[in-house]
């Protein structure tokens, strides 16, 4: 179970996203006959409120919570470690500067901004997105700066400065490739909570619009119906939590593996 | 020792700062015209040009930020476009639900992970261990939105036992609460484990049990006393997550408190609602933060002292 575990149910999630438009699928089909349907006969995870096929959807809400995970994870990982291994490196002003926006944007609670930067902005995957990388930059931006710091004072970042190598070559070359593996668990913890944060905001409306599917849209129209079809909102909920579990798995293999210590301390 | 407070206080100041800037600036991220996103497209101009005006957004960014701090400090938290109601009034008929939600919630998490943090640690590397660490990585990964529905289909639908929501009997809070409290639960248990196994490994509790105490006697009286401060100072920082995911359970449950009001104002484009909730959650937060750091380092001087805050 230590690998093999997550690893399958990640790759079944990642290729259900890449390539389960090939599979010829009718997510957005609606069989009037068909509504409210339990899984068994035509359709093996049976139908929603509208007749459409649940399995095809829940495919296409691979696809949303994929996209959208790899993309804020991909921003926020950029961002926040150059944010934070250049504030940690040059110190300073500028470092001071960072900490406060850090601090500011820390004592914002939970999903909370991303909840009222996503209304605002207004419904759709790309505000998801946007709204998720404002809120997840901070995270890899703390990690990395206080990595940097405990590492910046070392002989071959020092031998490196004396021999007149330049500071970003110092950061990309010196520092970067050191603070690596706790980067890497972050990122995988990142994925968890993007996936999460993605179904949560189209739970509440702010994500995803019909008749796209989402994981978290999905469980939102299931609980309108919770006493003639608990199918519906059964399905969507034991596959997130399934990848979410997986990755959440991974993270603690990732961690124990690199040797990485807890991310808490502030 | 009073500049470490002197400090922390001044921090927190400035953050609260912060805090309000951004959330002031949350009315001009609308695209386009955040006027005719309120009022819709069909609105009359004299219409928009009043609420324009009522915004104060004909003028200069500045002058309507320092207008909108001075009003804050004032108390003014302005008047919701939806219902005409001062806003003040809409939050302190919520916030009470959402208090005794979040309370209630930190009550389940404490029960929960305690006991099972405490099993984790003492039994460590058995498969009481690996049991309470797996309850604790499913409560981890199991989304508030989802656990939700799922407990009001077996409690309230199959088994008929609890309310489905709403907060008119005094059963009704149990649901929200484990749905609330499940997550904090599982990651307090793990930092109530790792804590314990790390003053178990001390002189003082090697000391205890040599002096004949029963190990239930070291667990509880000697071992868990030192390392709940650490805990204390991290169920601080998680009520962000319990705040946070108030929102989410609050619509679940229909409970009506804050987050309900913040969807409810997002759905109707009530944007200065918004801003409200969002400021005031955030500022109880900080606050909360900033005291449970003040009395962690009246508790134990090494903070002060020592790294510091």
């Amino acid at each position: 179970m230590r690998w093999w575990l997550p690893t399958t149910v990640l790759g079944l999630w990642a290729v259900f996203a890449l390539f389960g438009s090939m599979l010829g699928l009718a997510p957005n089909h609606i069989e009037l006959d068909q509504i409210l349907t339990p899984p068994g006969g035509a359709a093996w995870l049976g139908y929603d409120d509208l007749g459409r096929p649940i399995w095809d959807r829940l495919v296409i809400g691979a696809q949303t919570s994929f996209v959208v995970a790899v993309a804020v994870v991909a921003v926020t990982a950029l961002l926040g470690t150059l944010i934070g291994t250049v504030s940690g490196y040059l110190g300073g002003w500028i470092d001071h500067a960072v900490v406060r926006v850090i601090d500011i944007f820390l004592a914002f609670p939970g999903l909370l901004l991303a909840i009222a930067l996503a209304g605002v902005l207004g419904p759709g995957l790309n505000n998801v997105v946007i709204a998720l990388s404002v809120v997840g930059w901070v995270g890899f931006a703390r990690l990395a700066r206080a990595q940097v710091l405990s590492l910046k004072h070392r002989d071959h970042v020092q031998a490196a400065t004396a021999l007149g190598v330049g500071r970003a070559r110092i950061v990309w070359r010196h520092l970067i490739p050191l603070i690596l593996a706790p980067l890497i668990v972050e990122g995988t913890f990142a994925v968890a909570g993007a996936v999460i944060a993605e179904a949560g905001l189209s739970f509440l409306g702010l994500g995803v619009q019909p008749p796209a599917a989402s994981w978290g849209s999905m469980i939102r129209d299931g609980a309108r119906y919770m006493l003639v079809a608990p199918h519906m909102v059964l399905a969507p909920g034991v596959v997130l939590m399934l990848v979410v579990l997986a990755v959440n798995l991974l993270g603690d293999r990732l961690r124990d593996k690199l040797d990485v210590r807890g991310r808490e301390r502030r | 020792m009073p500049t470490f407070f002197l400090s922390r206080l001044l921090s927190a100041l400035f953050v609260l700062f912060g805090v309000t800037c951004l959330v002031f600036l949350l009315l001009h991220l609308v695209p386009g015209d955040p006027v005719e996103v309120m009022l819709g497209e069909s609105a009359q101009p004299a219409d928009r040009e009043a609420l324009r005006q009522a915004l104060g957004l004909d003028r200069p960014l500045l002058v309507q930020f320092l207008d909108y701090f001075e009003r804050l400090l004032r108390g003014d938290l302005g008047v919701s476009l939806h219902s005409q109601r001062p806003i003040v009034d809409l939050i302190l008929e919520r916030f009470p639900a959402t208090l005794e939600l979040a309370l209630a919630a930190l009550v389940v998490a404490v029960v929960i992970a305690f006991p099972l943090g405490v099993l984790a640690a003492v039994r460590k590397d058995t498969p009481w261990d690996y049991s309470a660490m797996s309850v604790s990585l499913f409560g981890v990964s199991m989304p508030n939105f989802w656990l939700g529905p799922v407990l009001i289909l077996i409690f309230s639908v199959w088994l008929g036992w609890l309310p489905v929501s709403g907060r008119d009997e005094p059963t009704s809070i149990i649901l929200p609460a484990i749905t609330l409290g499940t997550a904090l639960a599982a990651v307090l248990s793990r930092m109530v484990r790792a804590a314990l196994l790390e003053v178990l490994g001390e002189d003082f509790v090697r000391t205890a049990r040599a002096k004949g105490l029963s190990e239930r006697r070291v667990i509880w009286r000697h071992a868990l006393r030192n390392a709940l401060l650490p805990v204390v100072t991290i169920l601080g920082l998680q009520l962000g997550v319990l705040l946070g995911g108030a929102v989410i359970t609050e619509i679940v449950f229909s409970w009506p408190g804050l987050g309900q009001l913040t969807i409810e104002a997002i759905q109707t484009r009530d944007y200065p609602v918004v801003q409200a909730c969002v400021l005031l959650i955030s500022v109880g937060y900080v606050l909360v933060n900033t005291l449970t750091d003040l009395v962690y380092a009246w508790l134990d001087p090494r903070v002060r002292l020592g790294e510091g805050g």
